[in-house]
């Protein structure tokens, strides 16, 4: 362990940084547009949601959800290919390089991917004409571990589907879902108690809560709690794509 | 062959797909330095073998063992010391011929210097030293293959496994690889070799193992196996029913074994016997030539198409 992921990681990183820009276009286009639409188109249509502007509302969310995507999609997409078509984890698998760190290493990668979208998201938030607070600097390791847990499950789809299009149920049935129902776009304080609870189980929530206190610099609630559950759910969510991924490789 | 370091040892190993044994009890020995010839038609197991020396495919009983260590425990050690050309080309797409090697140096830890001069040496010795910024989608297949088989030796390895290194590749490219393969093994390379063409593992190989159906059905040094399983010249007579017949009739007076193909006989002979070559010459169409590699293969797995 330890070597073995690193270099995973280097080689994804060495491809990657020939297609820089059509990457950084893909994983960042929607989150901007959305951005742009609903922060700017629609919000001027929409009164403040606590004490916040509602492009600042939903600022710090887009940069949790650019995570999850960015994340995701390298782990499906992008670690299918290597699996597939490619055959670059046959490849990888012939030398001393193991399963267990073949799959840290594209977790590791799809988590860096996706700090990589939000630390963009966040150093954008200025063009929209609002600063991140210094507290932000410790967003960067929470959205790390978001990134994780999405390129986790992501990689759990890889070691389970047969084509790309097995990859239209995670999205339409898992990602889409928790884009719109985290409390990116709407207060979840103002739903009724039993939807309240629902959504705060949502894997995203606390990451788009978490985006949204530390962007504005008022670390208060129950927030290290919910961090440490995400951490638990995470290495869980980890151990069974790790574990599914050597299954899906070793005959 | 006591006296000799043993590289690969397996004993009774088998490995079953839910109902089909794809091996059926192998044991097989491989000594330093010598070229082993692993050969069989499709479906035979030698791939489900490689699989399980790689620890790709877990044994289901049995025992592997390579350098003396043991396969799954020692896994890691045994594979820093294997190289590994497989069937399938899995070069990385995105990268150039150089990055290839170097990503590749990187999987076994090699330092970052030591891998840029050893990635140097191996393009020039297969003739890709100016290929080396190109993109793996702009190469031949020949060319390749010769990069899988740099790629393979990056790091050293003790043995080289091939899984057919010139399928699919024309005889210039064929050659190419061959020569080098030859010249590796006179550096004392110890080698694991499969391929379908048997005139190259015949020149080649110091032993061969036949498998078939899971089992081996023959093993030992090829010329030898050949003279002494097939005989040492082949008849190849295009002629009708009745005289294949007669002649058939006729080599088994000699002791010669005949077999009847689609449109005429073969006679596999072990040694010399006029009346039958006197005969063999009245016949309108027919060749004389030694007996070879692939007649013993063909003997021993049969002329039935593979498609399991």
């Amino acid at each position: 362990m330890g070597m073995g992921v690193l270099r995973v990681v280097q080689r994804n990183l060495r491809v990657w940084r020939k297609f820089m820009f059509s990457s950084l276009v893909g994983n960042l286009g929607q989150p901007f547009l959305f951005l742009l639409a609903f922060g700017f188109g629609l919000g001027r249509e929409i009164h403040p949601i606590a004490g916040y502007s509602y492009l600042q509302f939903i600022a710090p969310g887009l940069t949790a959800s650019a995570v999850m995507y960015s994340a995701a999609f390298e782990t499906t997409y992008g670690s299918f290919t290597r699996l597939g078509t490619q055959s670059t984890f046959e490849g990888i698998l012939m030398t001393p390089i193991s399963p267990a760190e073949l799959a840290w290493g594209e977790i590791i990668w799809g988590a860096l991917k996706g700090l990589l979208a939000g630390v963009i998201m966040l150093a954008a938030m200025p063009l929209f004409g609002f600063w991140p607070s210094i507290w932000a600097l410790v967003l960067l390791p929470i959205l790390f571990i978001a990134g994780v847990f999405f390129a986790a499950l992501g990689l759990i789809m890889t070691a389970l589907a047969g084509s790309y299009e097995f990859f239209n149920y995670f999205i339409s049935l898992v990602i889409t879902p928790l884009f719109l129902f985290s409390g990116i776009f709407f207060s979840l304080n103002d739903m009724p108690p039993v939807t309240r609870v629902v959504l705060r189980f949502v894997p995203l929530t606390p990451i788009v809560n978490m985006a949204r206190i530390f962007c504005y610099g008022r670390p208060s609630g129950p927030w290290p709690l919910h961090l440490a559950l995400f951490i638990v759910l995470t290495l869980i969510v980890s151990w069974a794509a790790s574990a599914l991924l050597k299954r899906r490789l070793i005959a | 062959m006591n006296d000799k370091e043993i590289i690969l040892a397996a004993r009774g190993l088998t490995k079953s797909y839910g109902t089909r044994q794809a091996v059926k009890g192998l044991d097989l020995t491989i000594i330093r330095g010598e070229c082993f010839g692993f050969l069989g038609p499709n479906g035979a197991g030698k791939t489900t073998t490689i699989q399980m020396i790689l620890g790709l495919v877990i044994k289901d009983s049995g025992e592997l063992r390579v350098f003396g260590l043991t396969i799954p425990h020692d896994l890691r050690a045994i594979k820093s010391r294997l190289g590994v050309v497989p069937q399938n080309d899995n070069l990385d797409p995105d990268l150039t011929v150089l990055e290839n090697l170097l990503t590749y140096a990187g999987y076994y830890n090699l330092d970052s210097a030591r891998a840029r001069s050893r990635s140097l040496e191996l393009l020039k010795f297969f003739a890709l030293d100016n290929r080396r910024d190109e993109v793996i989608q702009h190469l031949s297949g020949g060319q390749r293959r010769r990069l899988l088989l740099a790629r393979a030796l990056v790091h050293e390895p003790e043995l080289l496994i091939l899984d057919e290194p010139t399928v699919g590749l024309d005889p210039q490219a064929r050659y190419l690889i061959w020569q080098r393969l030859k010249a590796l093994r006179d550096n004392g390379l110890t080698m694991l070799l499969t391929s379908h063409y048997m005139d190259e593992v015949a020149r080649l190989a110091d032993r061969v193992l036949i498998m078939d159906q899971g089992r081996i059905v023959a093993q030992g040094e090829p010329g030898r196996m050949v003279t002494e399983l097939v005989g040492t010249d082949v008849f190849e007579i295009i002629c009708d029913e009745r005289e294949a017949a007669s002649l058939s009739a006729l080599a088994a007076s000699c002791s010669a074994r005949a077999e009847r193909v689609t449109d005429g006989l073969f006679i596999y002979a072990g040694h010399d016997c006029p009346l039958l070559e006197a005969r063999v010459r009245e016949t309108a169409r027919w060749l004389r030539r030694p007996a070879n590699l692939e007649d013993l293969f063909i003997q021993l797995t049969g002329r039935l198409l593979r498609d399991s």
